[in-house]
């Protein structure tokens, strides 16, 4: 069964990046930056989504995505399940389509899904009804397509002009979904260059198929940078002696203050988050002035908003009647 | 087609102007509040009018619209503005043009979301037949009946002039 293509202008599931438009990336960029200013209001909610049922099936922990995925949910006055899997009956051996069949039963219109195999998302999609939107929120090493967005949206707030910008993404983009669409979101708008670095035992041979520019050594990727991100090590997802030790991966590819100053004097700092302080982030470099790590967690909740009123919306482009 | 010109909408301007000045005589320092986009030149025009200390702010009400399920999230919502507390404030909601209600409802609505208000006047620069919910305005400038196909549009910012056309949808 293959999943058909989202009618133009319009978006059903978002299961990566790669799948969307140039139009509809932006489309979701300008949506989230109208529901930002939702976040300062005294009731923080909106009443699109009232009546609408929104799952959190989670097969892989998370903190900052599960959480601002429900919150969004929330402020768009959907009701919102939570399935945590340890606890759940999939611990017991249930099959994934027939916890599927069962969220359904309870009427769902919305599957946000995190799971640790590639295509998981996209399994989801296939065998959902009609009906229910899917969103992937973390697949394996595949896509991770609601993180690249917000760090563009991120990026636009401080760099609106893309066109002009390179931006260094720094460290396992082997085992980095984030990575992958983060890439794919940025070349899609137009970035200038996007280079990637790290060892070479984490950087993937066909990177440079994706359009980037691959160095190893950080001191040669950071000067010119307008953007530099820092990955997270994924330990979890690490087969094997990939590397030496934490310190070693630091003492190479740490982002310190020192490093960071051969980037431009404006340069941002992002992170997916959580950061492991002192392996590739110096805590001074995260505290710092031009990190806006923590923003990226308040703008995920606004750009999350955004997908998930435009699937549910089935968004059209009519001009509305007074 | 064209209804009311700029020079005509100014005249109206004032005399509802003088409408709500006479309505907020009792109402310690009102706010203004304009619906996106018409309603909001329309609220800019009557702040001048009536002097009020604080900028006039704007509400895009798309997220409050009861027709999310059939036509989605709309393209460029503009945030909503209001430089100001409502809290305990009076409020004059303004908008271009009555038809059917629900715009109203939403602001209404959307209002509420910011705060409590002491009260809320309503003002419209044209109310027009076709009225779906139990809405009156405060203030109206003209009462206008065109035939059920035609739309009612306000042009502007800087020259406002009132149209007919071919309704939308």
């Amino acid at each position: 069964m293959t999943l058909p293509a989202d009618p133009p202008g319009q978006l059903h599931h978002l299961l990566d990046i790669q799948s969307l438009s140039r139009e509809m990336i932006v489309r979701i960029l300008d949506t989230a930056a109208s529901f930002m200013s939702v976040t300062e209001r005294s009731v923080k909610k909106v009443p699109l989504l009232r009546g609408k049922t929104v799952v959190n099936l989670f097969f892989e922990p998370s903190t900052r995505t599960r959480m601002t995925f429900e919150l969004a949910a929330k402020r768009l006055s959907a009701d919102v399940l939570n399935l945590d899997v340890e606890h759940s009956s999939a611990k017991k051996g249930e099959t994934l389509l027939d916890t599927l069949r069962n969220l359904e039963s309870m009427h769902m219109d919305m599957l946000v899904v995190r799971h640790n195999e590639s295509g998981s998302a996209d399994f989801f999609a296939r065998h959902a009804a009609p009906h229910v939107c899917v969103l992937n929120a973390g697949d394996g090493r595949h896509a991770h397509p609601t993180q690249g967005l917000l760090d563009v949206f991120t990026i636009r707030r401080y760099k609106p002009d893309l066109s002009k910008l390179v931006v260094t993404i720094i460290g396992d983009v082997m085992h980095s979904r984030v990575a992958r669409s983060e890439i794919e979101a940025l070349t899609k708008l137009g970035v200038a260059e996007v280079r990637v670095v790290g060892p070479r035992t984490l950087i993937p041979r066909d990177i440079e198929a994706m359009g980037v520019r691959v160095l190893y050594r950080l001191e040669d990727a950071l000067p010119d940078s307008d953007v530099v991100i820092a990955l997270r090590l994924q330990r979890e997802r690490m087969q094997g002696a990939l590397l030496p030790s934490e310190g070693e991966y630091f003492s190479h590819y740490g982002l310190t203050s020192k490093r960071l100053a051969l980037a431009k004097p404006d340069a941002l700092v992002l992170h997916p988050g959580p950061i492991n302080r002192g392996v590739e982030i110096a805590s001074d470099v995260a505290d710092g002035p031009r990190s806006v790590i923590l923003e990226q967690v308040a703008n995920g909740i606004a750009v999350r908003m955004a997908v998930m009123a435009l699937a549910l919306g089935h968004a059209g482009s009519k001009e509305h009647l007074a | 087609m064209k209804i009311l010109d700029h020079q005509e909408i100014q005249k109206i301007l004032v005399h509802m102007a003088a409408q709500l000045e006479a309505l907020i005589k009792t109402q310690p320092s009102p706010v203004i509040v304009g619906i996106h986009t018409g309603g909001f030149w329309i609220a800019k025009a009557l702040h001048n009018l009536l002097n009020l200390p604080e900028p006039a702010g704007e509400l895009d009400v798309s997220f409050y619209r009861d027709d999310f399920g059939r036509i989605g999230v709309p393209h460029r919502v503009q945030p909503s503005t209001l430089p100001f507390s409502i809290e305990n404030r009076h409020v004059i909601l303004v908008d271009d043009v009555l038809f059917t209600g629900r715009t109203a409802r939403a602001a209404l609505n959307e209002l509420f979301d910011y705060g409590r208000p002491a009260s809320v006047l309503f003002a419209v620069l044209a109310e027009r037949q076709g009225k779906e919910l139990p809405i009156a305005p405060d203030v109206v400038g003209v009462h206008l009946r065109p035939s059920p196909g035609e739309h009612i549009k306000l042009f502007g910012p800087d020259q406002l002039e009132l149209r007919i056309i071919p309704s939308p949808v």
